[in-house]
């Protein structure tokens, strides 16, 4: 059968609607992942179906004979293969179809359906998802084309809207700002004052954008030694700090000190040190460790915590409004894949096939009738019936071919070709 | 011909600074793309303007007043090409494109007639270098006025903890300011050594080497000195950031303000 719809229905649950006992107890276990790919796939009302499993979602896209129908199998399949019944599970599952199933897939894709607005993960974990279900030769044409086009929409989201460039945690947002300060963190240092656990988690973030050189500095000479341990960096006596603080282009205060420890002076002496080249310091300690006055001198740039909390929240209302354009984008390309899907519709190009040669039939044959005058009725009809059974012949088994053509990887190809060859675009 | 290829210029980077505003507002890579191309068909119509220009005087595009605001238009586009292949701001055109404009219209207000050329050719000589070295540091000093601008709208937003839409659009700082002391590095000595061949050419022509003009060389010793505070300062004692934008912006007023002092 040859449909004018995609087909396409999508089964799930997320963190949205359904807590995380729920959620774990439907999750797919990766390695047998597989294993629940081809047991699906080899069911007749299911074409080709891909799962997608993370700790926030469970859900399986696959092109079914029948939508209503298929919906049903999914969640049976689910509520079977993890031994729940459907009953307890129904008000948790969403499902959709068609053009709604496309959009839902370009959303989570693209992140606009994730915990975090526009976290990268996610697109990993639907790449995942793809190719395992490819290995497992669970997907035909119509998903193959759906999952790359979803790629496509994640990259181009990501690209043209700010989605995902605004950090949304402390450190995140921390680092965002040292690279709007310094560029490259790669030749740049840190200095830790205090060990505080939120100051060690903004190091290791720093680190993992490059920065190399780090200076640990604590009241505990061996707490410093341990984390500078952990860090790869250099331990510092709690004096010492202060003589060493110009070496640092970016330094973390977290100690517990229940007065400022770096005034405005120290970091006077520490910017002249360094002949002007800029100083980027994070103080999250509570209460404050650097004057705040700090950040009037030229080349210096001081944030403490709820300077940082007041970026993420700035960030987290602009990922709400980048949001918004990311679902124009997703939009268009909704339709856009759609437009892909109808041109392997093959029932219009055979309707028109059809009345093309029926059309000539009717035109040979009367212009063969004016001649032979003699003819009865009857005869005339079985000239008729004798051409139009030729033609049947003649059309029967292109039609057939194409129909299952259309439903193979270069379908389009092949639908082409007859309209070309038939000159049914003139 | 030339007048066509003049408005074709115009006109192109008219649409290319619109189109940069728009791709530093809504980011769309295919803005900026159409942007570049159009900034570089500006260019080649400039170019086949200056060309038929010098064919017709034949010299080069630097002796009128509407010659120099032309040669020194094409040298920043030049040089804004160059700078954008090597630091990928693509931001920097939203920047420095509308003043390309800007130079680029006034010189359409001004004289198309031909200057007369001096007979020595020993004087042409050193005004060719004159003037050819002048307008290559101008063009230098663009782009780092340029990027000083756009680091004092980073440092400001940083500073006050305001972080809007440019923040996430423009450059870190250090690249911004690395790009100002470049910049400046490279169109100062051009500067200087345009300044020098300007006295040696004065004194071809039996001119003071040098003169206390209040309009003439006051504003340019003005200018190299701005310029070589920024130049080395920087060496020296390490001037950079906020002062180093400060005086690139400064700078470049100064140059604009001498031009004009020059063609009143």
């Amino acid at each position: 059968m040859i449909s004018t719809e995609p087909n396409l229905v999508l089964v799930g649950v997320n963190h949205k609607a359904t807590p995380v006992e729920i959620r774990e107890k439907l999750a797919f276990n990766q390695v047998k992942l597989e294993a629940s790919l081809e047991q699906l796939v080899s069911r007749p009302e299911i074409a080709e179906n891909i799962i997608l499993s993370t700790c926030n979602r469970v859900e399986i896209y696959a092109r079914v004979d029948d939508t209503d129908q298929g919906i049903k199998l999914l969640k049976d399949f689910i509520c079977d293969y993890h031994g729940i019944s459907r009953g307890s599970l129904d008000q948790y599952f969403y499902s959709y179809t068609d053009n709604q199933a496309v959009e839902h897939l370009f959303r989570v894709s693209a992140s606009l359906d994730s915990m975090i607005l526009g976290e990268a993960q996610i697109l990993g974990q639907v790449k995942d998802a793809y190719s395992t279900a490819r290995a497992s030769s669970s997907t035909g044409l119509v998903l193959n084309q759906l999952f790359e086009k979803a790629f496509n929409v994640a990259k181009k989201v990501r690209e043209e809207t700010g989605i995902s460039e605004r950090g949304v945690s402390i450190s995140s947002a921390a680092v965002e700002l040292a690279k709007k300060i310094f560029e490259d963190l790669e030749n740049h240092s840190v200095m830790l004052v205090g060990t505080g656990e939120m100051a060690e988690l903004a190091a290791k973030h720093l680190i993992s954008y490059g920065v190399k050189t780090v200076y640990v500095a604590s009241r505990t000479y061996e707490r410093a030694v341990s984390l500078a341990q952990t860090l790869n960096g250099c331990a510092l006596g709690f004096d010492a700090f202060k003589e060493e603080l110009y070496r640092a282009d970016i330094v973390i205060t977290s100690t517990a000190a229940p007065n400022f420890i770096i005034s405005k002076e120290m970091i006077e002496q520490a910017i002249d040190k360094r002949k002007n080249k800029p100083i980027f310091l994070i103080d999250i300690a509570v209460p404050r460790d650097i004057a705040p006055e700090v950040n009037d001198l030229e080349n210096v740039y001081l944030y403490d915590i709820d300077d940082l909390q007041n970026v993420v929240n700035a960030n987290m209302e602009e990922r709400q409004k980048e949001a918004e354009s990311a679902m124009e984008i997703i939009q268009q390309e909704v339709t856009n894949f759609n437009n892909w899907f109808s041109t392997l519709d093959a029932v219009p190009t055979i309707v028109e096939m059809r009345n093309r040669a029926e059309m000539m039939r009717l035109n040979e044959v009367d212009k063969t009738l004016k001649t032979l005058t003699h003819l009865s009725d009857n005869d005339q009809k079985a000239i008729h019936q004798l051409t139009q059974s030729l033609v049947n012949k003649i059309l029967h088994k292109p039609t057939i071919n194409l129909k299952k053509k259309t439903q193979s990887q270069d379908g389009h190809v092949y639908l082409k070709a007859i309209r070309h060859l038939f000159h049914l675009d003139d | 011909m030339d007048k066509i290829s003049f408005n074709l210029s115009l006109f192109s980077y008219l649409m290319a600074s619109l189109a940069y505003f728009v791709y530093l507002a809504y980011r769309r890579p295919l803005v900026s793309t159409i942007a570049g191309w159009t900034v570089a068909f500006g260019l080649l119509c400039q170019t086949v303007t200056i060309g038929i220009r010098s064919s017709q005087t034949g010299h080069g595009p630097y002796t009128t007043s509407f010659e120099v605001a032309l040669f020194l238009a094409w040298l920043m586009v030049v040089v804004y090409f160059l700078t954008e292949w090597k630091y990928k701001i693509k931001d920097l055109g939203a920047f420095v494109i509308p003043l390309v404009f800007i130079v680029l219209l006034f010189s359409a207000f001004l004289s198309k007639d031909a200057a007369l050329v001096p007979e020595s050719e020993e004087v042409r000589f050193w005004l060719t270098m004159h003037r050819t070295l002048s307008i290559m540091g101008y063009a230098a000093f663009s782009i780092a006025f340029a990027a000083g601008i756009m680091y004092l709208i980073q440092e400001h937003q940083v500073k006050t903890k305001k972080l809007g839409i440019m923040y996430f659009r423009m450059p870190s700082l250090e690249v911004l300011d690395d790009l100002n002391f470049k910049v400046i590095m490279i169109g100062f000595p051009l500067f200087t050594l345009g300044f020098m061949t300007g006295s040696i050419s004065n004194t071809q022509m039996n001119l003071p080497f040098f003169s206390w003009d209040l309009t003439r060389t006051l504003p340019l010793v003005a200018t190299w000195l701005i310029y070589s505070l920024v130049f080395f300062g920087r060496m020296m004692v390490g001037l950079r950031g906020k002062k180093a934008a400060q005086g690139a912006i400064l700078g470049f007023v100064t140059v604009i303000g001498t031009y004009f002092l020059h063609i009143l």
